[in-house]
Order: C-alpha cells, then structure tokens, then sequence
C-alpha cells in the first residue's frame, strides 16, 4: 500500500536528498567548474584539460592506470573462478559458509594496512626473498616490492576476494536442472561447463569485473604503497597536483577525466549490471 | 578423484595467497627485534607496548572511534528515514531521486574527497574532522538507504497502518514499529558503515591537517619504512574489523520473519 505524498514523506527524504545534494552534488559542481579556471589566474579555459592531453607524463598515467586495471581485473577473474567454483560445488554443503567465509576475511583489512602487508612479504629482506635464499633458489634478493608487479599483487589479492563473492553467489542462484539437461543430451562436464554454467555466470563475472575496475582505478594507496616511483598512476598523479602543487584546477580536471573512464566503463557493463529482482 | 585432489591443490594456493600477507602482519608484530623480516624472534609484546604508548595513534583512535560512531549514526538515520518515504509514499520522480540519494556508491572515494576538499576551501570550512565526518555520512548514507530499502516490505506497512488506525502519531509509528521490525537491517546498515569509516583513508587524509584518524596516522607511520610497530598496530586494526564484519554477518543474514 502506498500512500499519497503529505509533509510527513517530505520530511523524511529531505534529510538524504538534502544532504546529497549539499555535499555531493554542489561539491562536484564545485570541481566541474574550478577545472575550468586554471591555477595561473587566467580566466576560464580548457586549460587544465589541455594539460593532461598535451603532456605525455599526464596521460601516460591514464594508460598506465587502464593496463594496471585492466590486467588487475583479467588476472583476479582467472584466479577466482575456479575457486568459486570449487567452493560453489567440491565443497560440501555445510562447510560452504565457512569455506567462503574465511576467504573474504582478510577482505576487511583496510586499505592501508593491506598493502603495507605485501611490502612485508616482497620487500628486499621479506618472507618471499628470504625464503628463496635460504633455499637457494635465489643467490641474491630480487626486486619485488616498489614494481608495477608488486602493485598488481596487491590489487589481485583483494579483487580475488571480492570476485569469488560476486562468481559464488552467481553459481548458487544457478539450478542444477541447466546442468542435469546437458548431461541429458548427452554433454560431458567439459561441455556442459562451456556452453552452459559459464555464459549464465557471465552477469556474476561482469558485475565483479565492474568493480574491480571502479575501485581498482580509483585507488591511490595500493600504487603508492607498493609500486615505487616508477610510473604514477592517475590517483598518485591526481594527489600530486594537489600536494606538490596545490594545483586544485588540474586536480579537478584529472578527477573528472578519471570518472568519465569509469562513466564509459559502465555503459560497457550496463546490460550485465541490471539488479533484477527476482 | 583426480579432480578432487586438484580442487584441493587449488583451495590451497589460493587460500595460501590470501593469508600470506595477514599471516606474516600478524607474526612480527610480535617481533622482539626492530626489523619485521624473517628470521622471527619473538613472541614479544613490546610493539604492542610501543603502539598504546604512542600518543598520536592513541589520539587517532579516538577520533575514529568518534567519526565512525557518529558518521554512521547519521548516515543510518537519514538512511532508514529516506527508504521509509521513498517505499511508503507515492513520490514525485521518485526513482529520479532515489538515483540521486545512491548515486554517490559509484564515484570513488578520491573523486568524492576531492569535490570536498575543493568546496570546502571554496566556502571557507577549514580541514577538521568535522569535514571527515561529512565526508564519511555521503559515502555511507546512499549504502544504508539501500539495504533498508530494499527491505521494505508490505507487511510492515499494515502494521504501520494499524497503529496509525488505533491512533498513533507518525513518529510514534516510525519509532515503536517500523524500526523494530526492520533492525536487523538497520544494526546491518550501522555496522557497515562503521567498518567503512574505521577503514577509510583517503577522504581523511585530504580533508584532516593535524588532528586525523587512524589509517592516516597508520599511514605517517610507513614513512618510517618496515617497523614491527606498524604490524602491531594494523593487526589490531584488522582485528577490530574482522568483529565488526562478523557483527555485521550476524545482522545483516538473520532472517526476517515472514
């Protein structure tokens, strides 16, 4: 039963709309419109804009960030889904929970302290360096942390989580009818595994993929914890300008270019992101 | 059988390289010497010491205790009150504006502290935990809306008209009915957005100068490099999550009563 609109309902959507709209909405009107004013004091341009465009340091930290991502997201699919997987279907059905569980714990470390984890293992004397020596399969500690390597470890690890979520959840909603009629007509587990339970996990794939590349393409801490100073990804050179330089024109210009890559990173998974109520 | 014996190499590396890192945090915090690095020489709980006597971490603590408790307190009020009047009453343009309330879930939390930090220079607010806390309340409000919303059901709707019909005022109706029947939504919405105010770095670290909360403060730390005092710290951060996320599972999987 719906009512019809009073005082009352306005009253109690105006606190979120309110607040939505005070610090979200104007503060981004906000960046829109100082990226067009830039630092120099000149009056409005695309300057800011241009910046980015014109000068390779600029916008090789767009493609360094799109390959970093992209390659984040393709790795952390093929690590998770067999994993999901064998969760969704060796696993038996009790310890499922817990299976699944203890797989995202580690999920809720935060941020910072995640990635200042994998220095621990990768750094010059960490777990990873002094186990190979002591070993001998190293003679001499390699580079490991302060890499685009390191970097991508670190996005994997979290983005594994996160995917056998999204894969896992997708098996289970999966009826075990669609695979009984494949063996039915004859298919093998290969088979079946291809030309069925694959293309219907593809929305549980493209929604953990989504995310994966919103949140990894966003993500200053991870880069700049473990990458070193080899090459800037945009959240490092967005914080640049704002620290270094105190360039907030430049910063808003580059956060704005950021999420339109995202923007268009959505309309490409759209038709697989439509929460269906079932 | 063979396939068993793979699945089970497979469990195993994957579960291996999720807790490498949580393993080796955990292990040399309790270091005795000044390097985390293997060999390990412990246990010692002299980190431990070190880290409680550490004022400004201390003093980070309980700004995000603060901040977490009091952001997600706000963010579940105006959360819970939103998806009450968004499934109750028949608004204008209402899935418009309920796009609005959630759109904020698909910006990053960088571009987020940015519009913030350029507003907030813009009319004057200066850094403070005060803008941290108003940062906090619009990355995690659209959140509480959602998932109190989405359980909005007709059957609490005819409790609600029955107490309307036996005479109670709306804030009566809204209080002693409508929020007891959804609180396993509303304590899931809490506690989730507590973990993600007590985690959360980068709007912090751009809208704070001095005073700042934890993960900044964890965060000044690593300039340091690898101490064992930062895996002291950060295991206890990461142990404080962990509850708050099994509060959180606890909550949020209970089942509603048909």
């Amino acid at each position: 039963m719906i009512l019809p609109q009073n005082r009352v309902a306005w009253a109690s959507v105006s606190p979120a709309l309110g607040w939505t709209l005070a610090f979200f909405v104007l503060p981004f009107a906000a960046m829109a419109a100082i990226s067009f004013y830039p630092q120099d004091g000149s009056g409005p341009s695309l300057l800011s804009y241009a910046q980015f465009f014109n000068s390779p340091s600029y916008y090789y930290a767009l493609f360094n960030s799109l390959e970093v991502t992209g390659l984040v997201t393709v790795i952390s699919i093929l690590l998770a889904y067999p994993f999901a997987l064998i969760l969704a279907d060796v696993v038996p059905e009790r310890w499922q929970r817990l299976a699944l569980t203890l797989a995202v714990l580690p999920f809720w470390t935060s941020y910072v302290v995640r990635s200042y984890s994998w220095l621990l293992v990768l750094s010059e004397n960490g777990l990873v360096n002094a186990t190979m020596v002591k070993f001998g399969i190293l003679s001499a500690p390699i580079q490991l942390a302060n890499t685009r390597g390191a970097t991508i470890i670190g996005f994997v690890h979290f983005f594994v989580m996160l995917l056998t979520l999204t894969i896992y959840a997708n098996l289970k909603q999966l009826s075990p009818n669609y695979r009984k009629a494949a063996a039915d007509l004859g298919a093998g587990p290969i088979r079946s595994f291809i030309h069925v339970v694959l293309p219907l996990t593809l929305p549980g794939i493209m929604v953990g993929a989504f995310l994966t590349f919103v949140l990894a393409i966003g993500d200053y801490i991870t880069p700049q914890i473990l990458g070193g100073n080899n090459e800037l990804l945009m959240p490092q050179l967005i914080m640049m300008q704002i620290g270094r330089r105190g360039d907030f024109s430049s910063a808003s210009a580059l956060s704005i270019i950021l999420m339109l890559v995202v923007t268009v990173a959505y309309l490409f998974c759209a038709r697989w992101l439509k929460i269906e109520r079932t | 059988m063979m396939l068993r014996f793979a699945s089970t190499i497979y469990a195993a590396f994957i579960y291996g390289f999720i807790f490498l890192p949580v393993f080796v945090l955990v292990l040399f915090s309790f270091q005795a010497s000044l390097f985390p690095i293997p060999p390990f020489n412990g246990p010692s709980l002299r980190w431990y010491a070190a880290v409680l006597a550490d004022k400004r971490l201390i003093a980070g603590l309980g700004n995000t205790i603060v901040v977490a408790l009091s952001t997600s307190a706000m963010a579940t009020l105006i959360g819970f009150l939103s998806a009450w009047g968004f499934a109750r009453f028949h608004l204008p343009k209402s899935a418009l504006m309920r796009g609005l309330i959630t759109a904020p879930l698909t910006i990053s939390y960088l571009i987020i502290g940015m519009g913030l930090l350029v507003f907030f220079n813009r009319i004057g607010i200066p850094k403070s935990l005060l803008a941290v806390g108003i940062g906090h309340v619009v990355i995690n409000m659209p959140l509480c809306f959602a998932i109190i919303y989405s359980q909005m059901g007709d059957h609490q709707a005819n409790m609600e008209r029955a107490a309307r019909d036996l005479g109670a005022p709306e804030w009566k109706v809204l209080s002693l009915i409508t929020a007891p029947l959804l609180w396993p939504a509303i304590f899931a919405s809490f506690f989730l957005s507590m973990t993600f105010s007590w985690d959360e770095f980068v709007i912090s670290f751009l809208l704070t100068r001095f005073d700042t909360t934890l993960p900044v403060e964890i965060w000044n730390l690593l300039r340091a490099g690898l101490n064992p005092k930062t895996n002291a710290v950060g295991s206890l951060v990461f142990g404080v999550s962990v509850l708050m996320a099994i509060l959180f599972e606890v909550f949020a999987l209970r089942k509603r009563p048909a």
